[in-house]
């Protein structure tokens, strides 16, 4: 591919650009949860994630004080103060006196309210308030105005999510499904795998032929009668159905065709002169497993681990029909899934929560990517 | 939090420790009652013969017991479910099939899924074909396939989450926090519902696919596309071929197969997919497809067994000819193995 099918600088740039504009929708969407994470949750909602780095601007109300506080100054009487009291100045644009039109004159002017009236409302808060006439009333003046609120980054998010919304738990009951749901398969397939491959008994070639046959099979069509069969299992013997034993089996069954046909083509396809030099040493078959075959397939070991992790991490189907969608074991995608549902809106909650969902892949993805895409090469086939 | 991490521990502990103890003691427990050290020739001989017989049922032993129990025998009870009424008594023929082509709501989900399998196989193979042939010319290539390929690692639900904030909808003339809306507006667009448009909203749905799988694609293809010799491509930029050309007519034709065996990956990984509706809409507005409706009957109103398991035979009818075709291409492009 070394020859270059665009020679002009113009077409170079295309591609450039092309190319950049890819990398940005790939990666954009992201991105825009990851800052949202970290911003404050008022600030998600006054604007957009993009904006985040500039100050957010926002329509408040705010009332000035009652007739008690005017003063008479030159025959008028006024009112004087600042519109934020003891809170922290913020900028003001504009404001207004109508909730219509919230920002109708621009900061700094002096605003004819009519009847002899005029307010001015500065920049940094302080207001005026003159009129002809006494001031009336217990309650005073109702003002409308924009202000914008420096840019604001904190984890407060993660520590509510991590804390308060269970996301922490969920968070160790992912790990307590996934971890054993990646080596069990492991160790049954590896070993199915040599056997299959290395070792002679009768109706070995049928087996090989039963287990690329069952990855046709779609995981849909076993979920109804593991539901029954694992019902029944639990009302026979008093025990709860919803175990991470059994969702460590159904994984395994799920994943070890997938798993057995990978890692027999590959082990088939080490050299013969190995295992016959280690078997004239006197080593038994289990020894050749375990001190030979073991190490030297350490590759496709590594891109199926990589690969059950991340399927079994990131489902949601296996782990809603085995382990609930409520309660102590429900795993990260399942609480996600729920969060949706009742915390809908709360943007703070639910792009934090993804993204502490989709950082372990990400890890694994980043420090593994070598042998997932060896693996992905290898199992393009895979059903699950 | 100490105590759950504990827990936690000593869970996996346990599990993982069962399964090396049993193929470490199986193999002890062959070892001691058939010694093949330390007796006498002939015994020797014999035990050894033995162990030769039981061995290899040791290794495979337990993946055929998960694979029946997790496997082989769902597809018989699933099969014959699908033949009884809710409750899983009463044998009723084929009226959970007749129901199901009658039922609005799955004619609709099936239409659904026709529409997915015609634009996301397509889509992800076209833009990962395009994307490997682009990123290979230029010195950050690696780079941008890197993070193109960087959602294949994010879950379904994840995915969505991201994709929901995108189409997040304001009201006309509020600030739109949503990036799709915002764009919209910024160009003075009505903002839009877009999850709740009406047929619109199924290609809103398989965007966040694309955006999963297209970076699948691409790995596939752009591994391919290295093993294309460099000789016909020499050739035809010798005889004045022009970049078009040359990718539609010496590039696609030699990686015809991987296509195909992309494209068919893609389409199985389509029929099943689920979790993207169950998230986005649960299958409201029109959505609803094949999976999503499947897991529905499973538990709506205590779960009906019977058209669960129906519609996950169609699934299964749906998914089988396509994948048998799928592992056989697969099979003749890495010669058998």
């Amino acid at each position: 591919m070394a020859v270059a099918t665009g020679k002009s600088f113009a077409s170079r740039f295309g591609v450039h650009i092309a190319v950049f504009i890819f990398v940005a929708i790939w990666t954009v969407p992201t991105l825009g949860i990851l800052v949202s994470s970290l911003r404050d949750k008022d600030q998600i909602i006054a604007s957009g994630w993009w904006n985040s780095f500039a100050s957010s601007t926002q329509t408040e109300a705010g009332r000035l004080p009652p007739a008690s506080a005017q003063v008479e100054k030159d025959g008028k009487f006024v009112l004087e103060g600042n519109i934020f009291g003891d809170d922290p100045a913020r900028d003001i644009s504009a404001f207004g006196v109508k909730s219509s039109a919230p920002t109708q004159y621009p900061a700094g002017t002096t605003a004819d309210l009519g009847d002899g009236e005029t307010l001015q409302l500065n920049a940094d808060g302080s207001f005026v308030m003159t009129s002809t006439k006494p001031f009336e009333g217990e309650r005073g003046q109702r003002v409308y105005y924009a202000s914008s609120a420096p840019p604001k980054f904190t984890t407060d998010n993660y520590d509510t999510v991590l804390f308060s919304e269970g996301i922490g738990r969920s968070f160790m009951n992912s790990l307590t499904v996934t971890i054993p749901a990646t080596v069990i398969p492991i160790l049954i397939a590896a070993f199915a795998a040599y056997a299959l491959a290395w070792m002679r008994f009768p109706g070995r070639a049928l087996l090989i032929a039963v287990i690329i046959g069952l990855l046709v099979v779609p995981l849909q069509m076993s979920l109804i009668p593991l539901l029954k069969l694992y019902n029944g299992v639990g009302s026979f013997f008093g025990v709860p159905s919803k175990t991470y034993l059994g969702i460590w089996l159904a994984h395994t069954g799920f994943g070890l065709p997938f798993a057995i046909y990978l890692l027999r083509s590959y082990i088939a396809g080490l050299p013969r002169e190995i295992m016959e030099s280690a078997r004239i040493d006197g080593a038994s078959d289990f020894e050749i497993f375990v001190k030979i075959v073991l190490p030297l397939s350490f590759p496709v070991l590594a891109s199926f681990a990589i690969f059950q992790f991340l399927w079994v991490w990131n489902d949601l189907l296996v782990a809603m029909v085995f382990l609930g969608t409520e309660g102590d074991q429900i795993v990260l995608t399942a609480k996600l899934n729920a969060l949706l549902g009742s915390r809908g809106g709360d943007w703070e909650i639910l792009t934090t929560s993804a993204f502490i969902t989709i950082v372990v892949p990400l890890i694994v993805f980043f420090s593994l990517q070598r042998y997932f895409v060896r693996g992905l090469l290898a199992g393009s086939v895979k059903g699950g | 939090m100490a105590a759950q991490i504990f827990s936690a521990i000593t869970v996996i502990i346990i599990g993982v420790g069962g399964c090396v103890a049993y193929f470490w003691g199986a193999n002890k427990l062959v070892d001691i009652i058939f010694p093949s050290r330390g007796v006498a020739g002939a015994a020797a001989i014999d035990n050894l013969r033995r162990q030769g017989l039981i061995r290899p049922w040791l290794f495979v032993g337990p993946a055929m017991i998960i694979l029946t129990i997790y496997l082989i025998y769902p597809v018989v009870e699933t099969l014959r479910l699908s033949f009884l009424d809710r409750g899983g008594a009463n044998f009723v023929g084929f009226t959970n099939y007749e129901w199901a082509f009658g039922d609005r709501e799955f004619r609709s989900s099936i239409l659904n899924n026709i529409i997915w399998l015609a634009v996301v196989p397509a889509a992800c193979t076209f833009l990962g074909l395009i994307i490997a042939v682009l990123t290979d010319k230029i010195w950050w290539g690696t780079i941008a396939k890197s993070l193109i390929f960087l959602p294949l690692a994010i879950s379904f639900v994840g995915a969505s989450v991201i994709w929901k904030f995108i189409y997040e909808y304001r009201g006309a003339g509020q600030t739109q926090i949503g990036l799709l809306n915002a764009i919209i507006q910024y160009f003075g667009g009505q903002p839009q519902v877009w999850i709740s448009l009406p047929f619109w909203n199924n290609f809103f749905l398989m965007i966040i696919l694309i955006w999963i799988q297209t970076g699948f694609a691409m790995v596939i293809l752009s591994s391919a596309l290295r093993g294309i010799p460099e000789e016909t491509l020499e050739a035809a930029v010798i005889d004045g071929a022009n970049p078009f050309q040359i990718f539609w007519k010496i590039m696609v034709p030699q990686i015809w197969g991987t296509i195909a065996v992309v494209w068919t990956t893609i389409t199985i990984l389509v029929l099943k997919v689920f979790d993207i509706v169950l998230t986005m809409t649960n299958g409201q507005w029109n959505s609803q497809v094949l999976a999503n409706l499947m897991f529905d009957w499973m538990f709506r109103g205590g779960g009906d067994f019977g058209r669960g398991a129906t519609i996950a035979i169609i699934i299964m009818i749906a998914v089988i000819p396509i994948m048998v075709w799928n592992i056989r291409q697969a099979n003749k492009e890495t010669g058998g193995h």
